[in-house]
């Protein structure tokens, strides 16, 4: 059964027909075609799948897409603005924190959800934020590494 | 990936429709943070035919102190129970285990009564179906054997919430509604013994809240055993908590997860009351606890092992409290 769910993606208000069993991960991937939002499992286990729900990180593949209706959605697309990468991209990139890169839009969410509400991180504050993120590639050193130097620069994401 | 079965979301805005709504559909499931059951419906292992979401129900996220109780709605997540200043101050197990569940992501969107209603899981359960067709099912989910001990006639799946354990030492009390009106329990009536039918909520009643005295005097704390330091099920779980009288102990109470079908509060430890804890307490202890357990072979992990660990942490924490209260 379809009914309309009304909800903010990235910024932009939206309408759009879905079935109540759609998960949250496929409703972005498959209808709205923002598959930067990774499917790592078979369901809550590695992180890969992390967006963020009026701020907070949450896992897509477990979650409805009609139970979050009304809130503001946010996934690895919406972070650049105008062709400029956010503040964790870069350091993502300029630090080596990204190999395959199969985890790290799930890893950067999480991290954007925790530079959000605490800027200046301690590294066992980031290893907690992140504990639930799976890596396959890098060993996490250079994803911690990472995310401290984004958090130590000032520019913002938003 | 599989796709859902095919099903109604309904979203009910207080807890009495709910219930309704629950009567109306008889092969509905509750969905709270969603962590335990769209897992278990994407391996098939759960189907519905309506969803009914709880997560617009108000009264279910109330979090506040009545009457020398905290009173914690069903709907509370894991996280705001784990920073929640009462709980880290005056119940320090139940904020511990709330803080050991699963990832921070999972912690963000799981709810108590998601954790307290938690599935039973099971190496041979908790598998793709065309693993667990591959060994022709268990008698969990489509077989009519229990892979772990195939001669037994039920099903020994383990429960493994980890905030069960730290509830029942401190003495919780739930609250329920259905279809017949409203009813209290204490937490350790809410469980049974069997894999497969682990609560005593009868179909269409729903979990309110939870209450907890906020006794004086007492320490308490948890611990897990797991095979990563995150996202991981306990292997094994305990709870201990310690009301010390001077130099003696006044009471002690251990509540183990992961290593039977419910979580179990270990009983003969009243014998305790009045001694110090010395090394005949502690092999007392361990008496009980390989006595009111019985890991099973329902994870990777050997049962051998497990066996002598959940004593191992439960003495450890109980010294850890007894120095703590000197
Ligand atoms: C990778 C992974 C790791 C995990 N690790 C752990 C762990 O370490 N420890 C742990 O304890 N759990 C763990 N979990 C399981 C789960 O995330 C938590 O137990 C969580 O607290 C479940 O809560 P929820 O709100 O998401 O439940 P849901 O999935 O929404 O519901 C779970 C069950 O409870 C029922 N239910 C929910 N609320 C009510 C209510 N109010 N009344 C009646 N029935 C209700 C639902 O119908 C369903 O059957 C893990 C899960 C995953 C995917
Ligand atoms: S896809 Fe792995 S946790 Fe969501
Ligand atoms: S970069 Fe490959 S999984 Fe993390």
């Amino acid at each position: 059964m379809k009914s309309i769910l009304r909800l903010s993606v990235n910024g932009k208000p939206r309408e759009d027909a879905v079935a109540d069993n759609t998960l949250l991960i496929d409703y972005l991937r498959d209808a709205l075609g923002l598959t930067g939002t990774k499917q790592g499992c078979d369901g809550g286990e590695c992180g890969a799948c992390t967006v963020l729900v009026d701020s907070r990180p949450r896992l897509a593949c477990s979650t409805l897409a009609h139970s979050v209706a009304g809130s503001e959605i946010e996934t690895i697309e919406g972070l650049s603005h105008a062709g400029n990468l956010s503040r964790l991209q870069r350091a993502f990139h300029e630090h080596l924190g990204t190999q395959c890169g199969f985890c790290t839009p799930g890893m950067i969410m999480a991290a954007e959800a925790l530079l959000r509400s605490n800027p200046h991180p301690q590294r066992a504050q980031i290893k907690a934020a992140l504990a639930g993120n799976l890596c396959r590639c890098t060993g996490y050193v250079k994803i911690i590494e990472s995310v401290a130097a984004a958090s130590a620069t000032t520019e913002l994401s938003a | 990936m599989a796709a859902l079965s095919d099903f109604r979301l309904l979203r009910p805005a207080s807890a009495a429709e709910a219930v309704r709504l629950r009567g109306e559909y008889p092969a509905s499931r509750f969905i709270a943070g969603g962590t335990d059951l769209l897992p278990n419906m994407r391996r098939g292992l759960v189907t519905a035919d309506a969803v009914i979401d709880l997560g617009r129900i108000a009264e279910l996220s109330e979090l506040r102190v009545v009457d020398d109780r905290l009173h914690i709605g069903a709907g509370v997540t894991l996280a705001t129970l784990a920073a929640d200043p009462v709980a880290r101050a005056r119940l320090p197990a139940l904020a511990q285990a709330a803080a050991a569940v699963a990832g921070p992501t999972h912690r963000a969107a799981a709810t108590l009564g998601g954790n307290l209603c938690l599935d039973t899981r099971c190496m041979y359960y908790n598998q793709s179906e065309p693993w667990r067709d591959a060994i022709d099912n268990c008698m969990k989910i489509a077989g009519d054997t229990c892979r772990v001990a195939t001669k037994s006639p039920r099903c020994w799946a383990a429960f493994s919430g980890d905030v069960a354990p730290a509830l029942l030492v401190l003495g919780a009390e739930v609250q329920i509604l259905g279809p017949q009106g409203m009813r209290n329990l204490p937490l350790s009536e809410f469980y049974r013994d069997d894999g497969m039918a682990w609560l005593s909520l009868a179909p269409g009643e729903l979990l309110l809240s939870v209450r907890v005295p906020l006794a004086d005097g007492w320490l308490s704390a948890y611990e897990k055993l797991q095979i990563r330091g995150a996202i991981d099920f306990p292997l094994t779980g305990v709870a201990v908590a310690l009301r010390r009288t001077g130099d003696l102990i006044g009471e002690l109470r251990i509540a183990c997860t992961g290593v039977s079908s419910r979580p179990e509060l270990i009983g003969g430890l009243d014998a305790l009351a009045g001694k110090t804890l010395d090394d005949a307490a502690l092999s007392g202890i361990d008496r009980q606890i390989r006595r009111g357990t019985q890991p099973m072979e329902t994870t990777v992990i050997s049962v051998a092992y497990r066996r002598r660990a959940t004593p191992v942490l439960a003495k450890r924490l109980a010294k850890r409290l007894w120095a703590a209260s000197a």
